[in-house]
């Protein structure tokens, strides 16, 4: 088991290398850089910037960029925010714990809604409940989480105002208090609702499916001929058969959401890295850019690693030695 | 004169397909005595599984339904509710399934899914439960039962995950074990292991086997009578001697024509030409083998076929098997026959 662990973290270590060039190359071919933005600063000297050019290194060849930039991001040193004028490392610290806590609450939201439905609808399967439930997924899958988040901003948000439409807390309080994480979590409700209500869709379908494939299984037919009570027979065979697969996608359901929470933080304008991502983009901070791509991928990386994991765990067919 | 375990009477149970129930199991009467090891034979789809599970109560009950009686200890086992069925279902009654591997939990041990039967029938603690359950791998030949009541069923061979399915349905000393094809998914040495095992379990016991097989190698093997099916009907019953040295209906005779043995190896096979009529497209009236033995006449047959007696125990339906004879040498022509046809 730890050996498979720590083969799988080496093998990381191409991958990441792989993942930077590419990553490092598709940042420098965005047209501009930087200083871009400048150019039409009739204060700005264009000679003067074509020199801080020169300074910060941006006209030598990609590789020499990269060579420089890559010694340093091996020590953890991803250069410094050409926009905020910080380490990149301080700039996404920040913005990283509020996308962490999101995905969790999100994640949370996500399961406490599936796995009571995803049950209800697999074990009365074409019962007028199912058929709710389907219907229901089926209106979260055809439905776009921008226009979705954007009506519950505008309820919720707006038009009864029960939650703050913005930001990650509220400035008048002060750090360290209960009512600085109690306004944390308040800030956290409406966009980790609006995720939740639209992804739980699929995983509900998929634990309503697992359930109905199980249900017709041998061994269930086995149990019920051992005189195990139907409630036994839901917990102890049907179900947990059935959560094998979800468990296993929970790594990549943490990834994915810290890495897709793109759309959702910049419509609820919420600080967090996907938010920092698109406007580090539009301002040329490939420092920033760069350093969040790596940080995307590593957990990719890492979510893959935790459902092989987690499968193993569960599920005594499958063995890492 | 035997003590009777089980009597089933006029059993009926129908499936529904679209807003019609059709009957898989059709006026099934039979019992089974203590000590008794029952064989009920037929091809694919003629009930035989079908009755199985309806003796256990395990169709799903939204589409089946099932009438008459099943007698056992004085109360009709169709009139049971949930509750009551899973006191006896484990208990009383226990069933080994065809397939090994898929019968058995693949996410619980071997010692888990046994000690699961003793969980709602006894009151045992759990040391107490993990010893009979060593004692019941022990019994069914499993050569290292402390390890194997930790493992998992993928880690054990096809044979030994069926002697640990027989450990689970004989968990509670029940009266009545029903094995439905406990052998058609080994391989033909094994299959001989388990067949004693079964035989040698129930010299111990004294309880009742229903053996569900379509192989009359096993059948001749094990059992004391037999009940062929047809479509879901009882077409012949009788002792294993009787229904071996004189078979009398039609279908009993082809089956037993169709095993290959020393003194027709040089022959074709016989081959029971046709299929079993699915149950929605059943004709219902007259002798429902009467499509497969196209040459015999019409008029051999009974209007409503019933069983007949013709002595000793042995029951035999319609009166086709009069007149029934096979085709002139060798199954060659039987199948030119259906070509010109």
């Amino acid at each position: 088991m730890w050996k498979f662990i720590l083969r799988r973290l080496l093998v990381m270590i191409p991958q990441l290398f792989l993942l930077s060039i590419i990553v490092f190359m598709m940042a420098k071919a965005m047209p501009g850089d930087a200083l871009s933005g400048q150019e039409i600063n009739p204060r700005a000297n264009p000679a003067e910037l074509d020199r801080i050019r020169e300074e910060l290194g941006l006209n030598d060849p990609w590789y020499q960029q990269y060579i420089r930039w890559a010694s340093n991001a091996v020590q953890g040193d991803f250069g410094v925010s050409y926009t905020h004028k910080t380490p990149v490392m301080d700039v996404i610290e920040d913005r990283l714990w509020n996308t962490v806590f999101l995905a969790l609450v999100t994640l949370i939201f996500t399961y406490m809604l599936a796995i009571p439905l995803g049950i209800l609808s697999g074990r009365y399967n074409d019962t007028w409940v199912d058929k709710t439930v389907t219907g229901y997924s089926y209106l979260g899958f055809g439905t776009p989480i921008f226009i979705f988040a954007l009506i519950m901003l505008f309820v919720f948000g707006f038009a009864l105002d029960w939650f703050p439409s913005g930001g990650s807390v509220d400035s008048k309080v002060d750090e360290g208090t209960f009512a600085y994480v109690v306004s944390k979590i308040n800030h956290l409700i409406l966009p980790a609702l609006s995720t939740a209500l639209i992804a739980t869709t699929s995983t509900i379908q998929y634990l309503r499916n697992e359930i109905i494939d199980n249900k017709i299984k041998d061994f269930v037919r086995t149990a019920r001929s051992k005189g195990v009570p139907e409630s036994k027979v839901y917990s102890r065979h049907i179900l947990r058969n059935s959560f094998l697969p979800i468990a296993a996608f929970l790594g990549y359901e943490i990834t994915g959401l810290i890495g897709g929470a793109v759309i959702i933080e910049t419509i609820f304008s919420y600080p967090g890295l996907g938010q920092l991502f698109l406007s580090s983009v539009s301002l040329r901070d490939f420092s920033v850019v760069t350093a969040i791509v790596m940080m995307t991928g590593f957990a990719t990386l890492l979510g893959t690693l935790l459902s092989d994991i987690i499968l193993s765990a569960v599920d005594p067919r499958i063995r890492i030695e | 004169m035997k003590k009777a375990i089980l009597q089933i009477e006029n059993l009926t149970t129908s499936f529904r397909i679209g807003n019609k129930y059709h009957a898989a199991v059709d006026d099934v009467s039979f019992t089974v005595n203590e000590n008794e090891i029952v064989a009920v034979v037929g091809e694919s789809g003629c009930g035989k599984s079908a009755l199985a599970l309806s003796i256990m109560q395990l169709h799903n009950k939204q589409r089946t339904k099932s009438e008459g009686n099943i007698n056992y200890k004085g109360q009709n086992l169709l009139k049971l509710n949930d509750v009551q069925m899973n006191k006896v279902r484990g208990k009383e009654l226990g069933m080994i399934f065809q397939e090994p591997l898929t019968a058995l939990n693949p996410l619980m041990t071997i010692g888990k899914q046994i000690e699961e039967n003793l969980d709602y029938h006894t009151e045992l603690s759990s040391a107490e439960k993990k010893n009979r359950t060593i004692e019941l791998l022990t019994q069914v030949g499993i050569p290292y039962p402390e390890r194997t009541y930790k493992q998992y069923p993928h880690e054990l061979s096809g044979g030994m995950r069926q002697r640990a399915m027989i450990s689970i349905a004989i968990a509670c000393n029940p009266a009545l074990v029903i094995a439905d094809e406990p052998t058609t998914a080994l391989d033909v040495t094994i299959q001989a292991q388990i067949l004693d095992l079964l035989k040698d379990i129930q010299s111990r016991t004294k309880m009742g086997i229903i053996l569900i097989t379509h192989d009359l190698s096993v059948v001749a093997e094990v059992a004391d009578r037999i009940v062929v099916m047809y479509a879901g009907q009882v077409v012949e019953t009788g002792s294993v001697k009787e229904i071996f040295n004189n078979p009398l209906h039609p279908y009993t005779r082809s089956l037993l024509n169709s095993i290959p043995s020393a003194a027709n190896e040089k022959n074709r096979l016989h081959v029971i030409e046709g299929i079993v009529p699915s149950i929605a497209k059943m004709d219902r009236i007259g002798c429902r083998f009467q499509d497969r033995i196209p040459w015999i006449p019409k008029h051999a047959h009974e209007e409503t076929p019933r069983l007949h007696e013709v002595g000793n125990g042995h029951f035999v339906r319609c009166t086709c098997y009069k007149a029934f004879y096979f085709q002139a040498e060798g199954d060659a022509s039987a199948h030119d026959i259906t070509k010109i046809r």
